[in-house]
């Protein structure tokens, strides 16, 4: 079936496959000589869960194990998403300890991609939450990894973009909260310099996103809403809030009904809408109570966004300067991104802090992360800012990338020849390919 | 004390999606499956989820006469019992197998309705209970492309039909659904080209299941679509019917 990431781009044609339990799965890896890759919900943007020959649909392993009141800890298969465990746990008192910017991400996805929420430069990747992981390496054979157990398997699966084996289930632990309300805090930020400072002086909240506007210029270049969330207790709550503690009240779901045309977005509309909303964050600064459907996830409440950008699909951008380099190279990327005059309203800037990982993808530094529509010139534009990015220390999140070259990902991070040793010495690389893998030569 | 469903044939995704529906409900279950041990994971999703009780039983439908036993050893008689037992085969191999027609003929619905008939009987004794029936549109007519597996299940779906009519007539307190899906995302489905305004998840059909027994409903088709389109098909003149491939 035609199949592709989130951006749409790029698609093919691949053969799937939807084992339900761990022998069909065997069966699945057994009949076929031939490389296959392991597919989440299809979150990732590019082709990092695409593969022709065979492409495993893991969202038939679904199931929730169990739960640790006294930990957290939850044990649960791949398929399993984010949402599912909000679902289940929230009301019990309990969230993900780290989530990224949708819920619908499985638990084999996130881990695989390594994933990093509002919170990273506090408590760091979602890999720092795994306890444990059970892989179905390429020799057929399942093996639990921790840091104690295969712990060198555990390190490079964690960030390994399924390229290391199938990851089948994991203990994951959640964070006790008392409300499913977040306590947001808006600060207006008129250029860079402020919204990065107003980020440094946040280093304390648990949760900090910035949303930038890419296509500013001048004096207003980088200018931003940084917004700062903690958990609201229950005290924080106001009579409404307390009669849905645990925001269990459903909202309506927009969808976007279809492709929008590509002419659609355009600077003039881009600009417009950045234009305004940022008025509109300056006038709402401020403390606000939101609840953490409506802060961590307020792009999943339209179904099928990623459909705005057109048939063609879109690309995302996402590198990570390190701290040092960061106000020159964030300055010199809005530039490139405002000459090109492109760009999209999901500008998204943030703080993150420090991480040792085999692969992954988070340093310490700043994350830029936008989409662009789909073009003849974005490969273009991509390499452009790809080298900013190189020449400021940066590197790039493979669950965004579709458009990476294999050198530009050797130049911009060191570790992968680590990476693609690794893969020969297990046999992974024979058995355990994606697009992107082929792609990047990892 | 919580009541009970029993999902034979849990194994399938409809099945799966049955007992979560009911599990949501607060309803104990009864998973009841060949080699049930392997449901173990299942059962540990159920009670994570939603803390009821989860029983694990053996039963092959093909197996007659285990068949009494095998609702005997049930810790409790259940106040509803959904049979998703199904197979399809391959149409070409039903056509030349007699083997396999045979196969496909028991499993949807000499299995299904042997299952039913003890079930039933019990449900009687006690006077009260639901039995819903998993059949197919398959079964509303005979088309060249899966009539040996169409032919089981319009047998099936008589024999829902008769069943409801006979505990209904009869004032029981025993009630029949008869389920007839149209296209679900499945396993047995899997690879097929569907299209997607008439194809169903399985999770829609297991909470579209527990509302037409909440509301004593006799026959569902899951997505109303389905409706017009098996009466309009019922209504081609077979003249013409005969020629057509759909």
């Amino acid at each position: 079936m035609k199949l592709s990431g989130w951006g749409r781009h790029p698609v093919a044609e691949c053969e799937v496959v939807r084992p339900r339990d761990p022998e069909a799965l065997r069966q699945a890896l057994a009949v076929t000589s031939a490389d296959l890759i392991a597919r989440g919900n299809g979150r990732a943007y590019g082709d990092s869960a695409l593969n022709p020959a065979r492409t495993i649909d893991m969202r038939g392993f679904d199931r929730i194990l169990g739960f640790d009141s006294t930990t957290g800890q939850v044990i649960a298969e791949a398929g399993v998403l984010l949402a599912d465990l909000i679902e289940v746990f929230l009301p019990r008192g309990w969230f993900p300890a780290v989530t990224p910017g949708t819920k619908f991400v499985s638990i084999g996805g996130a881990i695989a991609s390594d994933v990093h929420g509002k919170n990273h430069h506090a408590h760091g990747s979602f890999g720092q939450f795994v306890d444990w992981i059970d892989v179905l390496g390429p020799d057929g054979v399942e093996r639990r990894a921790s840091r104690d157990e295969n712990a060198e398997l555990f390190a490079w699966t964690v960030g390994g973009m399924g390229l290391t084996g199938v990851i089948l289930r994991a203990g994951v632990r959640l964070t006790r909260v008392e409300t499913g309300w977040i306590r947001q805090t808006m600060l207006p930020a008129p250029d860079l310099a402020t919204a990065m400072d107003l980020f440094e002086r946040g280093q304390d909240a648990t949760y900090s996103v910035g949303w930038i506007d890419c296509l500013a210029t001048g004096r207003a270049m980088g200018r931003s809403l940084v917004m700062l969330g903690e958990h609201a207790t229950l005290d924080e709550l106001g009579e409404k809030e307390r009669q849905d503690r645990w925001v269990q009240q459903p909202k309506r779901k927009k969808a976007v009904p279809l492709d929008f045309p590509s002419f659609a977005l355009n600077s003039v509309s881009v600009r417009a809408f950045n234009t305004l909303y940022y008025a509109n964050g300056r006038r709402q600064a401020g403390s606000a109570l939101i609840d953490y459907d409506s802060y961590f996830y307020p792009l999943d409440a339209i179904l099928e966004w990623n459909r705005i950008y057109g048939r063609k699909g879109f690309a995302q951008f996402q590198c990570v300067i390190p701290l040092a380099a960061s106000m020159a190279g964030l300055t010199a990327l809005l530039g490139a991104i405002a000459r090109s005059g492109q760009g999209s309203f999901l500008a998204v800037l943030k703080r993150m802090g420090a991480q040792e990982s085999r692969f992954s993808f988070p340093m310490e530094g700043y994350t830029l992360a936008l989409d662009f529509p789909m073009r003849q010139d974005t490969p273009a534009l991509f390499a452009e800012l790809e080298a900013i990015a190189i020449d400021h220390g940066g590197r790039f999140y493979l669950a965004k990338d579709s458009l990476l070259t294999p050198e530009r990902l050797r130049r911009s991070d060191g570790r992968t020849a680590a990476f693609t040793r690794m893969r020969e010495a297990s046999g992974a690389d024979a058995r355990f390919r994606s697009l992107q893998s082929e792609r990047l030569r990892l | 004390m919580n009541k009970t469903v029993l999902v034979i044939g849990a194994r399938s995704d409809i099945g799966i999606a049955v007992a979560r529906a009911y599990a949501a409900k607060g309803y104990d279950v009864q998973l009841a499956a060949r080699n049930a041990a392997s449901l173990s994971a299942d059962r540990q999703d159920l009670v994570t989820r939603h803390h009821v009780g989860v029983t694990l039983h053996e039963v092959d439908a093909l197996d007659l006469a285990s068949h009494k036993a095998f609702v005997d050893d049930l810790p409790v008689l259940p106040d509803v019992a959904v049979c998703a037992v199904g197979y399809m085969g391959e149409q070409a191999r039903n056509e030349t197998s007699l083997e396999e027609m045979s196969r496909v003929m028991r499993s949807n619905f000499e299995g299904p309705a042997s299952l039913f008939s003890v079930l039933a009987n019990r449900m009687v004794a006690r006077r009260s209970g639901t039995l819903v029936g998993i059949s197919s549109v398959a079964g509303e007519r005979g088309r060249a492309a899966n009539y040996v597996y169409g032919s089981a299940k319009a047998g099936f779906t008589a024999f829902l039909s008769g069943l409801r009519n006979r505990l209904a007539k009869d004032k029981t307190g025993v009630h029949v659904v008869t389920v007839l899906p149209g296209f679900v995302y499945t396993q047995m489905t899997q690879g097929m080209d569907l299209p997607a305004k008439l194809t169903a998840q399985p999770a829609e059909l297991g909470t579209a299941i527990v509302k037409a027994v909440e509301k004593g409903k006799d026959v569902i088709y899951v997505r109303p679509v389905w409706q017009g389109i098996m009466l309009a098909i019922r209504n081609i003149p077979e003249f013409q019917f005969k020629k057509m491939s759909i």
